[in-house]
């Protein structure tokens, strides 16, 4: 039973860090960073929760979870409890518990944030997931009366699967196609295992296929079936297109096409789902051993790209950023981590140039220097050159790591869903309804490149929606 | 498989296999739905087993009805080396397609139709789809030697002429394609479009070849790829100073824009690490164990 504990004596506790894998330990291998709190350091942070009666965290969950109820059933020590209230809105917390930037989101909303330290919601998030899961937990199968209607949902991104995950236990028939051979997207092929072991993501995965889902991979939309042909010959009722932001963006500088330079895609997908740093993998990489190593860019993609250069023993790994620190979109958790594992980090600097030998291999770059202009649209103060001030560096393997742009095949075929200039599909962000009748939208492909919970909270605002027109034929 | 399969019933089922030179071998794949899809010039991505790399394989041929596609293998790497080692009955663990752009056909008038050793097996179908839209249809299938020189009866089957070109002479022609093809261009009549399959030099050769002529060219790119779906852009190729995802815009690109010195380079990039899993698959398969176990 918990203990009573007055307001003072909670805020007495102190905020439990994460423990962590020592960081010269971790620079040579691929496991979890991130261990995880024990069950008493746990029920301990929970009990630093002042039980808001208006509980300002839940305002900064995208998908609303009931945070203080979950934090209270921890203090309580019913875990599985936990676990089902958090399931209610978030079924991926094993995911979101290690990925969600919690500072900008429930954390950074907590009321203990101006004089105290957060709630570590995001660690008491995971720890009750992965609870759960390791005690194959409390899986309330309820028989569900099946309703005939078919839904087919594109892309195994987190958008997708929680979108097959209330459909199916709405009761329709759900198909999840998927381009490649391994299911969950970006969880599987961008984020590294020392951030998010794969296990992890197929946990989630099979508990889907437990309940029905259908999965179907190497299942490349837009080329085996079109979206009309999905609606029409393979008699599926909705469509929900879930396929993120594909192609990845290049510098447009010269020399970029030199061997040695990778998308950061091309690079972790290499790594994470052709593992390529097994000893007997079959799908090579470029050997970074001692090698220099840039990535281009500040956000977790480059993040998750330097770690993992470092890992497979890139020395030296260096960050180049065309902006300061303090805009750096990556997590802050992430830039600390790997400052502590030994990157570098170069700031105010743009690659004007990548360098190569007469045998077409990188040799370097040339970068201009940078200062904060104005802010920019984004808000963020606009980097411009600084006249005359270049310099080369020494690069041995390059990773560009600057962002993605939406893939064409989908829109290729079907041209009647309406796009954005940029090329994102064009969906009502309440209901991720697109142009196209019967066809729904919702994640990356929606937004550009942004976050696993949100677009986890697109996929399930989809599915209340695809639920209504599968009831009412109401479009 | 890595996930959940529906039905788990076998996909990908071996009909049958043949060989068709040293190293090089036809198969007849199950595979239903991307027979019913498939348009000339699309490929398809193939695993051959759970932890195998993903390799771009051309669809040479396909029959709806029977639900099948045929694909021809050239044992280069260990992977294509590994695949060719299956047989019927067996299965290739992944097949995703059909993925590419189909090749642009058109009734140009006269075609040639040129493909360098396995090549062939890649420019055929563009050939049969050429002859089908009211073409006359002339080819050049070349090899190092007479094993090398590929479909010919296939190629006859389709085109009003076809001529076999070996680099030793043991067969046909005594030269290189591109000769036969110079041959073709002073001889009249006049070739209105030229589809070159093949390796990486022979396709700028050919190119070079009809560059002063003005005759419309199109090479079928292979570059190393990774997913096929436009997502990792490591088949990327400049093409008249774009850059150009291969297995999204392509991979069939006008020959006269396309840097061929890149694409090359860029194939070799894991030149080193190929020759090492080559000597590793020859240690494998050629070694007698001593022991005589199974
Ligand atoms: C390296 C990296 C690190 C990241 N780190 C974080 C982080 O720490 N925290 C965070 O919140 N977010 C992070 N993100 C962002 C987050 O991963 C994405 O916002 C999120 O995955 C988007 O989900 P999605 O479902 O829209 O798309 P995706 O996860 O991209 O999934 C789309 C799926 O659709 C498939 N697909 C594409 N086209 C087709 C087609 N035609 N037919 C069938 N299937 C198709 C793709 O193969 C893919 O599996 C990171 C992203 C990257 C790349
Ligand atoms: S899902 Fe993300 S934002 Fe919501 S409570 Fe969990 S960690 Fe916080
Ligand atoms: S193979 Fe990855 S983008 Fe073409």
């Amino acid at each position: 039973m918990a203990r009573e504990l007055t307001r003072r004596e909670r805020l007495k506790i102190p905020r439990h860090e994460m423990p962590e894998q020592d960081a010269h330990d971790r620079s040579v291998n691929f496991e979890e960073v991130n261990l995880g709190l024990t069950a008493e350091q746990a029920v301990a942070e929970a009990e630093r929760c002042l039980l808001c009666a208006n509980p300002t965290c839940i305002d900064g969950c995208p998908v609303g979870i009931d945070i203080r109820e979950f934090v209270r059933l921890v203090a309580d020590e019913q875990f599985g409890d936990a676990a089902d209230v958090i399931k209610r809105d978030n079924f991926l917390p094993a995911v979101c518990g290690r990925v969600c930037p919690q500072e900008d989101q429930c954390e950074g909303a907590c009321v203990l944030v101006k004089k105290y330290k957060p709630v570590a919601i995001g660690h008491l998030e995971r720890f009750v997931a992965d609870y759960e899961r390791e005690r194959a937990g409390s899986t309330s199968v309820k028989t569900i009366t099946k309703t005939g209607k078919r839904v087919a949902v594109v892309g195994s991104g987190p958008a997708g699967l929680a979108c097959a995950a209330d459909l199916i236990q709405a009761g329709h028939d759900v198909t999840v196609f998927e381009a490649l051979h391994e299911l969950g997207g970006v969880l599987v092929y961008g984020i590294p295992e020392f951030r998010l072991p794969k296990e992890i993501v197929k946990a989630e995965v099979d508990q889907l296929a437990d309940l029905g889902v259908r999965f179907e991979m190497n299942a490349v939309i837009g080329m085996i079936d079109t979206i009309d042909e999905l609606l029409a010959e393979e008699g599926y009722d909705a469509v929900f297109i879930g396929v993120g932001a594909g192609l990845p963006r290049f510098l447009g500088v010269p020399g970029e096409n030199l061997v040695g330079v990778y998308s950061a895609n091309e690079f972790l997908t290499r790594i994470n789902l052709m593992r390529s740093y097994a000893p007997d993998a079959e799908t090579p990489l470029l050997d970074l051993y001692r090698k220099t190593v840039a990535v281009f860019g500040g956000g977790n993609t480059a993040m998750d790209a330097v770690r993992t250069a470092r890992r497979l023993g890139a020395d030296p790994a260096t960050i180049f950023y065309r902006r300061s620190d303090a805009e750096m979109p990556a997590r802050a958790e992430e830039v600390h981590h790997a400052r502590a594992e030994g990157i570098g980090f170069e700031t105010l600097v743009s690659p004007i140039e990548l360098l190569g030998n007469e045998d077409g291999w990188l040799t370097g770059a040339r970068f201009q220097r940078m200062e904060l202009g104005e802010p920019d649209d984004s808000g963020r103060r606009r980097p411009q050159p600084i006249p005359g001030d270049e310099f080369e560096v020494p690069i041995d393997v390059a990773v560009v790591a600057i962002g993605n742009e939406p893939n064409p095949l989908i829109h290729r075929t079907a041209p009647d869903l309406e796009q954005t200039a940029w090329g994102t599909i064009v969906a009502d962000p309440e209901t991720g309804r697109t142009a196209k009748k019967a066809v729904f939208a919702g994640g990356d492909i929606v937004t550009g490149g942004a976050t696993v919970i949100l677009a986890m909270g697109a996929g399930r605002r989809a599915a209340a929606s695809i639920k209504e027109y599968l009831d009412t034929g109401v479009w | 498989m890595d996930g959940p399969q529906p039905g788990g019933e076998l996909m990908n089922r071996i009909l049958e296999t043949r060989v068709l030179a040293p190293e090089v071998k036809y198969f007849r794949i199950e595979a239903p739905k991307v027979a019913r899809k498939r348009k000339a010039g699309q490929f398809v991505i193939i695993r051959v087993t759970g932890t195998g790399e993903r390799i771009p394989l051309t669809i040479m041929d396909s029959n709806p009805d029977d639900g099948w596609i045929s694909l021809i293998v050239q044992g280069v790497g260990k992977t294509t080396r590994t695949l060719n080692e299956l047989e019927t009955g067996d299965s290739v663990h992944d097949l995703a397609g059909p993925l590419g752009m189909p090749s642009e056909i058109h009734e140009y008038g006269r075609a040639v139709v040129i493909g360098g050793g396995v090549g062939t097996a890649i420019a055929y179908p563009t050939a049969v789809a050429l002859a089908e839209a009211g073409n006359d249809v002339v080819s050049i299938i070349g090899g190092r030697s007479r094993e090398f020189v590929l479909l010919e009866d296939e190629m006859r089957a389709v085109c009003t002429e076809v001529y076999p070109t070996t680099d030793d002479g043991s067969y046909g022609y005594h030269g290189f394609v591109t000769d036969k093809l110079a041959e073709l261009i002073a001889d009249g009549p006049s070739i209105d479009h030229v589809i070159a399959v093949g390796p990486v030099p022979m396709m700028q050769a050919v190119a070079e070849v009809t560059r002063p002529h003005g005759i419309d060219t199109v090479v079928s790119l292979n570059p190393i790829m990774v997913d096929g779906t436009g997502m990792c852009g490591g088949c990327r190729v400049s093409v008249g100073d774009e850059t150009k995802f291969a297995c999204v815009d392509g991979p069939d690109f006008d020959a006269h824009q396309v840097d061929f010195e890149l694409l090359a380079r860029r194939n070799r990039t894991y030149s080193a690490f190929e020759y090492y899993r080559n000597e590793e698959f020859t240690e494998e398969h050629i070694h007698v164990d001593p022991v005589g176990s199974s």
